[in-house]
């Protein structure tokens, strides 16, 4: 989240869409009623189903799965062409006037530079024209045609309400309330939240989804002020400190971007990653990376990373391609892996296509699952009937099961939507031999360690030096990890030279051995060790800040400072310096954030996002993190086009793309990587006529409650759900068991029959959904059932590779 | 189930004479449901297992969101899912939490006819005290809101007790405590009263016109209410638009019982004067002959 789970109570809209907070996220929607009680703010739903959230909701939009693209695109040309955007905060906060380069087009779906064989761009063409300073050229009456306003008001007039309502089946009139009802909060003293969570990210274009609405919040000036921002709701109760210290391969803890073959020198690596500023006196932040990766390098290899091996820079693995969940299982399937260590994660649930998943899982040699509960990737080898179809005697691969530890079992943190990380005490011991996550980790490296130290081999340095400095090398203490990803002080701190007094000798800021306060003291000599940038000043010199429970709100904003610490720098909103204007006055007295005091940002209800003495004439922008110093409408990032488009799913209902219909190449998203073997599995619309969609029940947690007889009788069993339109022309009545069908595998199931879906008018014609929520499998106390995603297509967003659970297409009959 | 010694008794099955109270100031209580707030996750579902210990069998999807579809003797209460258009093309998803209504007028504890097992408590609570039940169902009849159940397991009567365990020390029952929402509220009954009026107005404001607050006269009000979205149509939602005590429970414990005592009384004495007059009844010799 931009802002926090608390800060929601400040809004006065909340759009739900791509999520279902109410279902999935019931503790943090009393956020939702509560503002809806006490600043009768209004809660708008969109969704292809009438969901737990619509129930309690102002107003209800239905929209097919897989087009939010197309309904943002058609709000944004609604804002632009009726001209309801907040036009002093797109000026000071975005990069609307920025010129864009004379060669970027766009034309039938493709933006310049595509490259057909390679489903990829060159995007020379995209991005800023600079002038010889090295700055943006720009343009601040916003009439120059190449600036990036009037590129982006040209690229989304073709989103009419006619044409976004024959792309999304979402009825005219209710596309334009809604429409209205987002407008409305681009006056300077209104603003809206958006909740969304996997229902955005898990399609072919899930980045570009997150992008439309980010760009409609700062049309309307909603980013960085109280009630305001994007905000992700988080699934799993830890799942924002798995990404924040990088449990996937792309990153290094705190969102470093982390080496590749290309990389092959320390210098070159901190040069391709230090920001240098696009405009004058922008801040510029990610200047200072080379002192967060020195640091993490610190914290990796201590004493045996120093200047004089590049910090020990050779020893970090260099990724030569993908690694992501997917393209893992893709070389899992092609033979090319022989050990997986599954910790904490149950692939054959929950990654797409379980026929492929179970088929590379079997060419493995070993299998290692570290899990509290018997999972079904751990018995991917049994056989259990239809739920499991699978030939023991034919796989060969040696499972190993690890008990772990649950939440509750042990110490550590939790680090929630909000950033907020959270201290907690185990409450029980774990049962049996079940060990927390930590202490196994560390017993296979000790053990390891000894191997190398006993048998050499090739490269040992990045075991045999890595730090390890705990009490107990086999059982680090979760207070030992906290500190050290904290950081302390190698060496003695020194202040920077006083650009007023260069003479004046530099003062100790923190002494050698004590906890850092902040990532600000970060240095890039090797005097300062960090093992996650961002989370800096969590355990500083005071102590463990994420233990506080100081349930006070002196400002009455949802702030609660001395809760917890919210990465980065206790700060609750993000770009926060947005919420006043040009001058530091807040855009709305009544929601007063920060404000510019004479000689100060600080003083607020929150950590200033900026540097504090920048007063607002110095023209430093809010958005510290980009060179540019403001927000992006015109993003160069992204793998599929710097402005979002709409491409249909990889299995689309229509078979089209209303945008460009005569270009076939450019149905789905032309640059998302596609396995051979994988375009042939998708279905085609004939075969399998309706849209899918997979979805959570507040009743339970993926695929962990269903071993919870609580939780299981509150929802027992396995269930499907479609509308009683398609019902009736199926013959298929209340409860009836069906069977649905992909390209790829099948469920069976009861049938829940609904008027909550409802059949839409797509291009002509009528669309139907089937709604399949997950939960279920063949391990648990609930009634055991098919795996959803057994149907689901193995292809995933052009830019995360998150994989399209949410739009795929079926066929349904009674079984 | 309870069996409170701390609550003070008010009224009791089967019992004419009162209980003697010597406390007076215990406030009527009531636990308010807001519709609008509710967003039927069930978490009060399985807050009220674990806190009385109970657990229901794992059933079976019958094609809806309800689980269990019904009350049973081991949930005390289910949400129930109504997909409903007040006005046509107008969908909306009411979503209500069934359970004990706590009546003020409680028609279990009229029909029940074992002194003692159902009991109403000064603060408004009616409950059920397992040890008293002989299981007849009764109380199943006299309920306007067909909330008892019987089991089959002991054959004894079950329903919510407003965690009257709780309340009587100052708790608050385990389903307000849980509610992530703040959809259920709990306090005196004259502040839910106010409270849910209060919430009607706001609904009415934002456009649910006939929003109003359930807390029905024909059992002289209740200890649990709703604020519903649509109070001119409870039916809507499974709950009676006009609850009372049924007439047969009133018939047969208002007339008909002093009548019924009157003439078990004049049979005795009838069999009392029979016998002086005409004495024992002489039991024929027939048993030898019938034994040989």
């Amino acid at each position: 989240m931009t802002n926090s789970w608390t800060d929601i109570k400040n809004t006065d809209l909340v759009l739900i869409m791509g999520g279902n907070a109410a279902e999935a996220h019931p503790c943090g929607f009393k956020w939702v009623t509560e503002a809806m009680q006490q600043r009768k703010a209004k809660l708008i739903v969109v969704d292809p189903r009438f969901t737990r959230s619509a129930a309690v909701a102002d107003y209800y939009a239905p929209i097919r799965v897989g087009t939010d693209i197309a309904f943002l695109a058609g709000v944004i040309n609604y804002l632009l062409s009726k001209d309801r955007i907040h036009l002093d905060y797109v000026k000071l906060n975005t990069d609307a006037t920025f010129l864009t380069k004379e060669g970027y087009a766009f034309e039938d779906g493709f933006f310049s530079g595509y490259n057909g064989e390679r489903r990829s761009y060159d995007k020379s063409t995209w991005g800023y024209q600079t002038g010889k300073d090295g700055y943006v050229l720009t343009d601040d009456t916003l009439q120059n045609p190449l600036c990036v306003f009037q590129q982006m008001k040209k690229h989304y007039a073709r989103y009419t309400p006619e044409l976004v309502s024959r792309i999304t089946g979402t009825p005219q009139d209710q596309f334009l309330k809604v429409c209205e009802m987002l407008a409305a909060t681009s006056a300077p003293d209104k603003v809206m939240t958006i909740c969304y969570a996997l229902g955005w990210t898990q399609h072919t274009v899930g980045s570009q989804n997150i992008r439309t609405m980010a760009m409609i919040q700062l049309l309307l000036g909603n980013m960085g002020r109280p009630g305001g921002g994007v905000n992700a709701l988080r699934g799993h109760a830890n799942v924002q400190g798995i990404t924040d210290m990088c449990a996937y391969s792309e990153v290094l803890s705190g969102y470093l971007s982390a080496p590749t073959d290309a990389d092959d020198t320390r210098a070159k690596y901190l040069e391709t990653r230090t920001g240098k500023p696009l405009r004058p006196n922008q801040m510029a932040f990610t200047q200072n990376f080379p002192k967060w990766h020195t640091s993490l390098m610190k914290a990796y290899y201590g004493n045996a990373a120093t200047k004089d091996n590049q910090f020990a820079y050779d020893w970090l693995p260099k990724r030569d391609a993908a690694y992501d969940i997917l393209a893992m299982f893709e070389r899992m399937h092609q033979g090319k892996m022989n050990g997986f260590l599954c910790q904490g994660f149950n692939p054959l649930a929950a990654v797409p296509n379980k026929k492929k998943l179970s088929a590379g899982l079997a060419k493995l040699k070993f299998l290692v699952v570290m899990d509290p509960l018997e999972t079904e990737t751990s018995e991917f080898w049994k056989n259990y009937g239809p739920l499991n179809d699978v030939d023991p005697t034919k796989i060969a691969t040696e499972v190993f099961r690890f008990p772990t530890s649950c939440f509750a079992e042990e110490t550590g943190t939790f680090t929630n939507s909000s950033r907020v990380i959270s201290w907690k005490e185990k409450a029980v011991d774990p049962p049996g031999l079940a060990k927390p996550d930590s202490e196994i980790i560390a017993r296979l490296f000790v053990k390891l360690r000894e191997m190398y130290a006993k048998d050499g081999g090739t490269l040992p340095e990045p075991i045999a030096a890595l730090n390890w400095p705990y009490i107990n090398a086999s059982a680090p203490h979760p207070a030992e990890l906290l500190r050290e990803i904290n950081g302390r002080a190698l060496a003695d701190v020194m202040s920077p030279p006083d650009p007023k007094n260069p003479a004046a000798p530099p003062t100790v800021l923190v002494k050698a051995g004590d906890q850092l306060p902040g990532f600000a003291m970060l240095r890039d000599d090797g005097s300062t060790s960090c093992g996650n940038w961002i989370y800096a000043g969590c355990w500083g010199p005071t102590g463990n800040l994420t233990a506080r429970r100081d349930n006070s709100d002196p400002t009455g904003l949802g702030v609660f400072p001395n809760w917890g610490f919210a990465w980065p720098a206790n700060r609750r909103i993000l770009y926060n310096r947005a919420s006043a204007d040009a001058n530091g006055k807040p855009w709305d007295p009544s929601r007063k954030y920060l404000a510019w005091n004479g000689s100060s940002w600080a003083g607020g209800a929150d950590i200033p996002d900026i540097r504090p003495d920048a007063a607002p004439e110095q023209g430093v922008g809010a958005f510290i993190m980009n060179p540019e110093g403001v927000a992006r409408l015109h993003a160069v990032g992204m793998a599929e086009g710097p402005f979002p488009e709409h491409y249909e799913p990889f299995e689309t209902p229509v078979g089209v793309n209303l945008m460009c219909p005569t270009n076939a190449k450019a149905v789905s998203n032309p640059a998302a990587r596609v396995y051979k073997g994988d375009l042939e599995a998708f279905g085609r619309k004939e075969e399998f006529p309706y849209a899918a969609t997979t979805y959570r029940l507040t009743e339970h947690l993926h695929y962990w409650t269903k071993h919870s007889r609580s939780n299981a009788i509150v929802q027992p069993a396995p269930f499907v759900e479609i509308g009683v339109d398609l019902a009736k022309e199926k013959g298929i009545r209340q409860g009836d068991r069906v069977r649905v069908k992909s390209n790829r595998g099948e469920v069976v199931a009861a049938c829940v029959v609904t008027k909550r879906m409802k059949a839409l008018d797509v291009n002509g014609k009528k669309v139907h959904h089937v709604g399949i929520p997950i939960h279920w499998g063949f391990k648990g106390v609930t009634q055991n059932g098919y795996l959803a995603n057994a149907l689901t297509p193995f292809v995933g967003d052009a830019n995360s590779q998150t994989p399209e659970f949410k739009a795929f297409l079926v066929n349904i009959e009674k079984a | 189930m309870s069996s409170l010694q701390s609550l003070d008794v008010v009224a009791r099955s089967a019992t004419t004479l009162p209980t003697p109270q010597i406390r007076t100031a215990a406030p009527h209580v009531a636990k308010l449901i807001d519709e609008s707030k509710c967003i039927g996750c069930k978490a009060c579902q399985v807050a009220c297992m674990n806190w009385n210990d109970l657990r229901d069998d794992i059933g079976n999807n019958v094609g809806v969101y309800d689980n269990p579809s019904d009350l049973t003797p081991s949930s005390w209460t289910v949400m129930k899912f109504f997909e409903v258009e007040p006005t046509e093309g107008n969908l909306e998803w009411l979503i209500r939490k069934d359970g004990c209504m706590h009546c003020e007028d409680p028609g279990c504890l009229k029909a029940c006819p074992s002194p003692g097992a159902i009991v109403k408590y000064a603060n408004g609570i009616v409950d059920f005290v397992s040890e008293n039940c002989i299981g007849c169902g009764y109380c199943v009849k006299g309920c306007p809101f067909d909330v008892p159940r019987i089991s089959q397991k002991d054959n004894k009567a079950y329903k919510c007790t407003l965690c009257s365990d709780r309340v009587s020390v100052g708790l608050e029952p385990a389903c307000v405590k849980t509610c992530p929402t703040g959809a259920i509220s709990y306090g005196t009954k004259d502040d839910m009263v106010a409270y849910g009026n209060r919430r009607a107005e706001e609904l009415k404001e934002r456009g649910h016109q006939n929003a109003g607050l359930y807390n029905p006269e024909g059992v002289g009000g209740t200890h649990v209410m709703y604020v519903l979205k649509h109070a001119d149509k409870p039916q809507l939602e499974d709950l009676p638009a006009n609850p009372s005590v049924s007439p047969l429970v009133s018939l047969w414990k208002g007339t008909t019982k002093p009548l019924a005592v009157a003439s078990m009384l004049g049979a005795m004495v009838l069999g009392f004067f029979h016998y002086m007059k005409v004495g024992p009844i002489e039991e024929k010799e027939k048993t030898e002959k019938e034994g040989a």
